[in-house]
């Protein structure tokens, strides 16, 4: 296994971890949290697949994608926590409504 | 942690959607590894136009030519992102409430220090701005390394002056989009299609559009940290 | 790439390290301790950037992806954090 298909499988595995994660957990900031990591796999196997070409030369056109996605990904996390901050103000809650928490907080 | 009473029915409800989703998410992950594992390995053919379009792009960087030149488009509806993500953060907040203030004073050594660092990452952002035409770097990540400055300057409790953050956090908030529309829109003064850039003049282009670029970016990053509208009513 | 400088062991012990903070901070039951760990995995995925000859993307990632996703989750932690403890909650 090659580093390229290495590290793309790691991504993988990081997006499968986040997308669980989303399902399963309650708290909204945590599926924020899980947004992020799935974010972060589907770059990992971006750049996993550009490394994955004959004689080692690296692609820069995903690594261009990259950046715009690692961007575009902050400019989301910064507006879904203004809307948790603006829900937990005008409902005082911060979990999924008629679900009882997993974790402590 | 608080402990309610759950009752029998809700526990199944909890485990059937855990074990299920977990089933899903697995079947999920054994599709993508197969057809990550049966990709070819690709041929080099958009590697070697990119390499032979380098010269006549105005940088000798790929990465910034790709993301300048010749993907340029991405990046303009990058910065429009941005921007629609502080459009909405600025309308969310209510307004009659201020973003958080905190009471306490910030402490001797975070002071200190954004007091040491303040100049050196404005020295590092601009030399990242330079750098990006021939090494890694450009206007993005000079950008972060201002938002990073404007970050640590906010938790230090030092505050925009309220003459300051009307129209003029405003216009350089959208300066960025402007001037990568404008020189987008410059091609069609010469008769070529929207957003060329003519070989001879791309660099000084590049590098406008960059500057440009960077002080809105960290200026819109900056901003977003606050999680709310800034300080406009005294 | 250079695979006869850095072993092979590296990358394998990169991506295991990846996934499992990665799944730590995902499943941690404190939620500041949640946030730490997604700073750290943040860094960790810089250098696996630089493993992957992408210099671009490791300043990138390590500037936003890690520092400033950080520092936004923290200052919404904080905030959450301070109404859940005072009994007043603010004008609305």
């Amino acid at each position: 296994m090659t580093i390229a298909i290495l590290y793309a499988s790691t991504g993988i595995g990081l997006f499968s971890l986040g997308l669980y994660a989303l399902i399963v957990l309650t708290h909204l900031l945590r599926k924020l949290l899980a947004i992020n990591v799935m974010s972060c796999g589907v770059f990992l196997v971006l750049a996993g697949l550009a490394a994955h070409t004959p004689n080692a030369i690296v692609d820069p056109i995903p690594h261009a994608m990259v950046i715009t996605g690692i961007v575009v990904a902050i400019a989301a996390t910064a507006l879904g926590l203004s809307i948790l901050l603006r829900i937990h103000a005008l409902t005082g809650r911060v979990h999924l409504p008629g679900v009882d928490e997993q974790f402590d907080d | 942690m608080q402990i309610k009473n759950v009752t029998r029915s809700e526990k199944l409800h909890k485990l059937a959607l855990t074990i299920f989703s977990a089933i899903l998410v697995i079947c999920v992950a054994i599709g993508l590894m197969i057809s990550v594992s049966f990709l070819p390995v690709r041929d080099a053919e958009l590697i070697e136009i990119v390499s032979t379009q380098l010269p006549a792009s105005g940088v000798s960087h790929p990465v910034t030519a790709v993301l300048l030149n010749f993907r340029g488009y991405d990046t303009l509806l990058e910065m429009a992102v941005l921007l629609l993500a502080l459009i909405g953060t600025w309308s969310l907040a209510p307004l009659d409430v201020q973003a958080d203030d905190t009471r306490h004073s910030p402490g001797e050594m975070l002071d200190s220090l954004t007091r040491l660092l303040t100049p050196i990452i404005v020295l590092v952002a601009g030399y990242l701005l330079w750098a990006g035409a021939h090494a890694p770097g450009g206007a993005f990540q000079a950008g972060a390394l201002l938002a990073s400055l404007g970050v640590m300057i906010q938790l230090t409790g030092w505050k925009l002056p309220i003459e300051l953050t009307g129209i003029y956090l405003r216009f350089i908030h959208v300066c960025g989009l402007v001037v990568f529309l404008l020189v987008a829109a410059s091609g069609w003064f010469n008769s070529a299609p929207f957003f060329s850039l003519p070989p001879d003049l791309a660099g000084i282009l590049i590098l406008l559009i960059e500057t440009f670029a960077m002080l809105s970016i960290g200026l819109t990053l900056a901003t977003l940290f606050l999680l709310g509208r800034p300080h406009s009513t005294p | 790439m250079e695979t006869t400088l850095t072993p092979i062991l590296l990358d394998y012990l990169l991506a295991s390290l990846l996934t499992l903070v990665a799944a730590l901070s995902l499943f941690s039951h404190n939620l500041f301790r949640a946030i730490i760990l997604y700073i750290i995995f943040g860094l960790l995925l810089g250098f696996t950037w630089i493993r992957l000859d992408a210099p671009d993307i490791a300043l990138a990632e390590i500037a936003i992806g890690a520092g400033l996703t950080g520092a936004l989750l923290l200052s919404a932690w904080a905030v959450l954090a301070r109404k859940d403890k005072s009994p007043c909650k603010s004008k609305m």
